[in-house]
């Protein structure tokens, strides 16, 4: 990145018009550290990292760390509330799918993942604004400020998603386990179908649900970029994208570190939670 | 052989080839087929509801939508074809080398594609093209960028389990060399997957590559793409909401068409659909 012609400085000074004199630029550059060379910017922000200091933004010239804390609850509030409602909607209707396979409800539930699957994010978003905040009024157009309003549309359209590509694959899995075996020794024991449903089989599809659910919690807590940009939602994504386009490098590194810190917290507790769900990998670990 | 005469017997698969290839055709032969010139500037005909004259309205300029949304599906459909192109090749050759090779060359193969994983493929794809600049040709590289591991991963591990088979333990019992093996065991042994794995790819290298031009970062003015359309027609949501449907429903269709064509290859690929 640091290769690339142009920097924060230039990026800044480059949307007023008529341009900046170098000599301002220049003195811009030494006040950031940005005229020395590269290695020593690295060692230097390495030495304020471990101190405790990501540096300041070379933007706003206020410290990253505190802004970038400042953006996490947004991506937060946006990750719980989409989560909670795909796996809601899509737990029940793809167990459905697959109890009703080959049956009108299958093809409707089917039909609707498919074209879920087949639309862009901000396509979605930009039919679900001219909807509900233009034409029925409903909602607002813009996040702006985080509120029970503002939320709906952004955790629609992450729902919308996430759920096309959930619901299929409870019902693959679902449809998977109900081949097996022992639900067909359950049945014969006169097991009712319903307790063979909760108790077996979607115990056992807990497992893909947690891994699907490891990958989207992992892409969320980095903030989805585009949803965010479009609802003008302030959350970290939002942070990166704008970042990423001004040069701002010590945002952007603060931003990889937290990339860094999600992926090894996800792949943890992804761990952790195969060893309490799967007893072939409890019991392989305490034989 | 078996596969591909499977393939071409169905009829579903017929459909949407078919389908496929008129989308393809019409677009490649945008500038012959398209009523008005996308490029010419009309200001008395601006924002023109669709009509008989103009049969999905007109944008900001007056330039007529359809005219638009044909030759910018030249654009969007075969830069995403050839996107998926590139990187089912580039992905499945270091997927083979790493798992046909194994020791320090794969350690280190997988590593390289590990760093791209690990990201969100999004925001990597729109650092990567923020550091290159816009313009359509740094959006594919950065979409390049992020995609081909997919391919590396799927090709090593299809490697892998070959490597375990005996008839593979055959071969190079008999003294076929590397490039034989490769060439005459390995590659038809994959082709299947990839394919399939490709074919479902297009539809979200379409989507893709119309969000980084939506971002900013694609294809630049006056060039018409469909998500760099659909982000110039943002602000016209409430007023002329065809600007943005008649792109966007562009890109919805096609990644119907694409995703419905993998689905169909794959089913029939798959023994365990055939029963």
């Amino acid at each position: 990145m640091q290769s690339v012609a142009g920097d924060a400085v230039d990026a800044l000074y480059d949307n007023i018009s008529g341009g900046v004199s170098e000599e301002i630029k220049a003195e811009r550059r030494a006040e950031l550290g940005l005229d020395k060379p590269f290695l020593v910017q690295y060692a230097n922000w390495l030495k304020g990292l471990v101190q405790g200091d990501m540096g300041i933004s070379y933007l706003s010239g206020k410290a990253v760390f505190p802004t970038f804390m400042s953006k996490l609850p947004a991506t937060l509030l946006l990750m719980v509330s989409s989560i909670s409602l795909t796996v809601t909607v899509s737990i029940p209707l793809g167990v459905l799918a697959a109890v009703r396979q080959n049956r009108i409800l299958d093809y409707v539930v089917r039909g609707l993942t498919f074209a879920g699957n087949s639309l862009p994010g901000f396509f979605t978003s930009l039919l679900l604004i001219y909807f509900f905040s233009l034409k029925l009024r409903l909602l607002p157009v813009m996040g702006g400020t985080i509120s029970l309003k503002s939320i709906i549309l952004p955790t629609l359209t992450l729902a919308i998603a996430m759920s096309s590509k959930y619901i299929r694959q409870v019902r693959v899995t679902v449809l998977e386990e109900l081949q097996k075996d022992y639900v067909t020794g359950a049945r014969a024991r006169g097991v009712r179908e319903s307790v063979i449903m909760y108790a077996n089989v979607l115990k056992t599809a807990m497992l893909t649900i947690i891994t699907l659910l490891a990958l989207s919690i992992g892409s969320l807590l980095g903030g989805t970029a585009i949803i965010e940009t479009i609802f003008m939602w302030d959350g970290v994504g939002k942070l990166a994208v704008d970042s990423i386009l001004m040069r701002d490098y010590p945002m952007i590194q603060a931003y990889v570190i937290w990339m860094a810190l999600i992926y090894v917290a996800v792949n943890l507790v992804t761990d952790l939670l195969y060893h309490f769900l799967d007893p072939r990998i409890r019991r392989a670990h305490s034989a | 052989m078996k596969a591909g005469f499977r393939i071409s017997k169905s009829i579903r698969f017929r459909i949407l080839l078919s389908l496929a290839g008129v989308l393809l055709v019409v677009s490649a032969l945008s500038p012959l087929l398209a009523p008005y010139d996308p490029y010419v500037q009309d200001l008395s005909q601006a924002l023109q509801p669709p009509s008989g004259m103009h049969w999905l309205g007109t944008d900001r300029y007056g330039r007529d939508m359809l005219s638009r949304v044909m030759v910018g599906g030249r654009t969007t459909l075969y830069t995403a074809l050839s996107l998926v192109a590139v990187i089912s090749v580039f992905g499945t050759l270091v997927g083979i080398v790493s798992g046909y090779k194994g020791g320090r060359i794969d350690t280190f193969l997988m590593r390289v594609s590990d760093i791209f994983l690990a990201f969100p493929g999004m925001v990597f794809a729109i650092a990567v093209a923020g550091v290159l600049g816009g313009g359509l040709i740094n959006a594919v590289m950065a979409l390049a960028f992020i995609s081909w591991p997919k391919y590396a991963r799927l090709a090593r591990g299809q490697v892998l389990s070959i490597k375990s088979l005996s008839y593979f333990s055959a071969a190079r019992l008999s003294g076929s060399g590397t490039v034989k093996i490769i060439f005459r065991h390995i590659l038809p042994n994959i082709t299947g997957i990839i394919l399939v794995t490709a074919t479902l790819d297009i539809g979200t290298m379409i989507m893709e590559l119309a969000a980084l031009s939506f971002l900013g970062l694609g294809a630049t003015p006056p060039t018409p793409e469909w998500g760099s359309m659909m982000s110039n027609g943002r602000s016209m949501l409430q007023t002329s909401p065809w600007v943005i449907l008649a792109p966007g429903c562009a890109i919805f269709i096609s990644v119907v068409i694409f995703n419905l064509l993998g689905d169909t290859v794959r089913d029939v690929l798959d023994p365990k659909n055939n029963q």
